[in-house]
């Protein structure tokens, strides 16, 4: 079984090891620091996020208040660190069950084949068939709003999305010689999948984890501002968006402005991480 | 007692949803601490035979025969005794040990792996296959150890490719072309290598080769394959000095002759078969200068002649004719 070695990239093309990626640096920063502002909200924020002063309500920018104050007179900047928690953590949660199950679903499927394969591939297609927003809505309906029911509902309807890349990848995997070689070493099928299989397709994942994290953040800002998730006075981004929108006609639009902003920032960066991941494998010699 | 016995071995692959037969009949033993060089053309199903000795065909592969490592079915194993099988008894090199070894770990995992994995601590693995990689050849060891298999060269890789084979000490080895990806100055170095280790350590070896001068050099006995049917099993000596069929004389033939190298190359006219071509006869039949009728319907049974084994209807007669066809500047003399 000759194969032959193509010469892969032409080095141009390759990203050099020496030079700054600047988008990879600055994306990669912009996470950290959203995520430190998480952890350490009740260090970094100035104000308590739930206490209402009826006597400043929609304020502009002072220095009482950095970014001013919202309808009941709470310090809006407080409430946007408090609201990367479960801003953050909604969709850090659907990310990781959705990756620990696709790509264990992903790997069994690549290596067994045959009908655990077919039965997990096609109930993989029907739950596409499911817009994850619905299914959210439907998760609340049966058990209530808040954070868990969307989380679990987005989980399921995203494990499909990584099941399928990763499949396709692991697949490719199995049929590399190493594999086989692998077979003849007399190691067992756990240390295939896991020590060779999954460690060849973890680029892959990070990518797909990565971009997903953006969109399972817009649709739990989604569900929140249609008020079926986190509840008001809870800071959360996507009810900030929805509790400031009153406020827009009578002309003070920070707090929906200032949450959406937080919400566009936060997605750019997962994606152009995710993004650039990407590019950068295709750079990479991969044998 | 032979410690690997190949019996009447048929192997049919799927192509297509179809069965097509990619081995005929291949009867082969391999004494203890014994060489045999498996030659032939592309095609002639010389790595199937190694891939069914270790039990590593595509799905759907249908196999007939037997196929005994000291005594037991190798193709009769459960899981467990071919796990035992495989980590314990027989060892394989590859062709291309680029494409053979996990690109993103390193090739110190690679190494420790197999003996990792029956249940040795770490420590004393890597012991071993650190002195392993000293004695094919591998300088720094310790530094090779942290490296990824893309930071060293072909014919290093397949230094290591070695060192892990030996390191599980098989008493078997399968070589599926090992140098076959390696340019030729690091092909006898590796070689050399290769061969010494297995004699001191006294290891039998199928070596499946197309180079008929490369395993004539470090192996006891030729057996030549043709469209999936052995067809010659000679040892090493008798080789040219005493020619028994006519395919092996053309493949002699067909070198080139380092000490007048300005005649021109013999050809075997025609082109090799593949096995599911073959008709009644001999496979060989319809490119042998030699064929007669009965060649052409009545195939060849591989019978025991002197010191070796050949299928062929006239050996007996031809054996001193092929001579002058193996060596043509000889004849033109």
């Amino acid at each position: 079984m000759a194969r032959v070695e193509a010469p892969l990239v032409a080095p141009t093309e390759a990203p050099s090891r020496r030079r700054l990626d600047w988008v990879l640096v600055s994306t990669s920063s912009v996470i950290a620091l959203l995520v430190i502002m998480a952890v350490f909200a009740p260090l970094l924020a100035p104000d308590d996020p739930n206490y209402a002063n009826i006597l400043a309500t929609n304020q502009g920018p002072s220095a009482a208040h950095l970014l001013g104050t919202d309808s009941f007179g709470r310090d809006l900047l407080s409430r946007l660190i408090y609201g990367a928690r479960l801003s953050l953590l909604g969709p850090a949660l659907i990310i990781v069950i959705a990756t620990l199950v696709g790509t264990a679903l992903a790997i069994l499927s690549a290596w067994y084949g045959g009908w655990f394969d077919r039965v997990a591939s096609r109930v993989a297609d029907i739950l596409f068939a499911f817009p994850g927003l619905i299914f959210a809505m439907l998760a609340v309906a049966m058990f209530g709003p808040g954070l868990l029911a969307p989380v679990v509902a987005l989980s399921i309807s995203y494990t499909p999305y990584l099941m399928r890349v990763v499949r396709a990848e692991a697949l490719r995997q199995r049929n590399l010689p190493y594999v086989a070689a692998c077979y003849v070493e007399g190691l067992r099928v756990r240390t295939i999948c896991t020590r060779h299989i999954l460690r060849n397709v973890m680029p892959l994942l990070l990518v797909q984890a990565a971009l997903s994290f953006g969109y399972a953040l817009v649709d739990l800002a989604a569900i929140s501002y249609l008020g079926l998730g986190v509840q008001p006075p809870t800071p959360e981004w996507g009810v900030m968006v929805s509790t400031g929108q009153s406020a827009i006609l009578a002309g003070h639009p920070q707090e929906s402005l200032l949450a959406g902003l937080m919400i566009v920032v936060t997605v750019v960066a997962f994606n152009l991480l995710g993004d650039r991941l990407a590019t950068r494998q295709k750079g990479v010699v991969r044998a | 007692m032979s410690v690997l016995e190949i019996d009447h071995l048929a192997v049919d692959l799927p192509v297509e949803g179809v069965l097509r037969r990619v081995l005929h009949d291949v009867t082969l033993p391999i004494a203890p601490g014994e060489a045999v060089g498996l030659v032939g053309e592309s095609g002639a199903g010389k790595s199937m035979v190694s891939r069914a000795v270790i039990r590593l065909l595509p799905e759907g592969a249908a196999v007939h025969g037997d196929i005994r490592y000291a005594g037991d079915s190798v193709l009769a194993m459960g899981r467990p005794a071919l796990r035992h099988f495989r980590t314990h008894d027989v060892a394989m090199i590859f062709q291309d040990p680029r494409a053979h070894i996990n690109p993103v770990r390193t090739v110190g995992d690679f190494l420790v792996e197999a003996l990792v994995e029956r249940g040795e601590r770490r420590e004393s693995a890597t012991t071993t296959v650190t002195a392993l990689l000293a004695s094919v050849g591998v300088s720094d060891p310790e530094r090779r150890f942290r490296q990824f298999p893309h930071e060293l060269s072909g014919g290093l890789l397949q230094r290591v490719m070695i060192a892990a084979a030996l390191a599980v000490s098989p008493t078997l080895l399968l070589a599926d072309e090992p140098t076959t990806a390696l340019d030729v100055t690091t092909q006898s170095d590796v070689m050399v290598i290769l061969d010494a280790r297995r004699r001191e350590r006294g290891l039998a070896m199928l070596f499946v080769t197309h180079d008929l001068e490369l395993a004539a050099a470090v192996c006891d006995r030729i057996a030549v394959l043709y469209a999936g049917l052995l067809i010659e099993d000679v040892p090493t000596g008798d080789l040219r000095r005493d020619l028994r069929h006519p395919y092996t004389a053309g493949l002699l033939a067909s070198r080139p002759d380092p000490v007048s190298p300005r005649r021109r190359l013999a050809a075997i006219p025609g082109r090799p078969l593949s096995a599911f071509e073959i008709g009644p006869g001999c496979p060989f039949a319809p490119r042998c200068p030699f064929a007669v009728a009965r060649c052409l319907s009545e195939r060849p049974e591989l019978r025991d002649l002197d010191t070796g084994r050949v299928a062929c209807h006239r050996a007996e007669e031809l054996r001193g004719q092929l001579l002058s066809i193996a060596t043509p500047g000889a004849a033109s003399a």
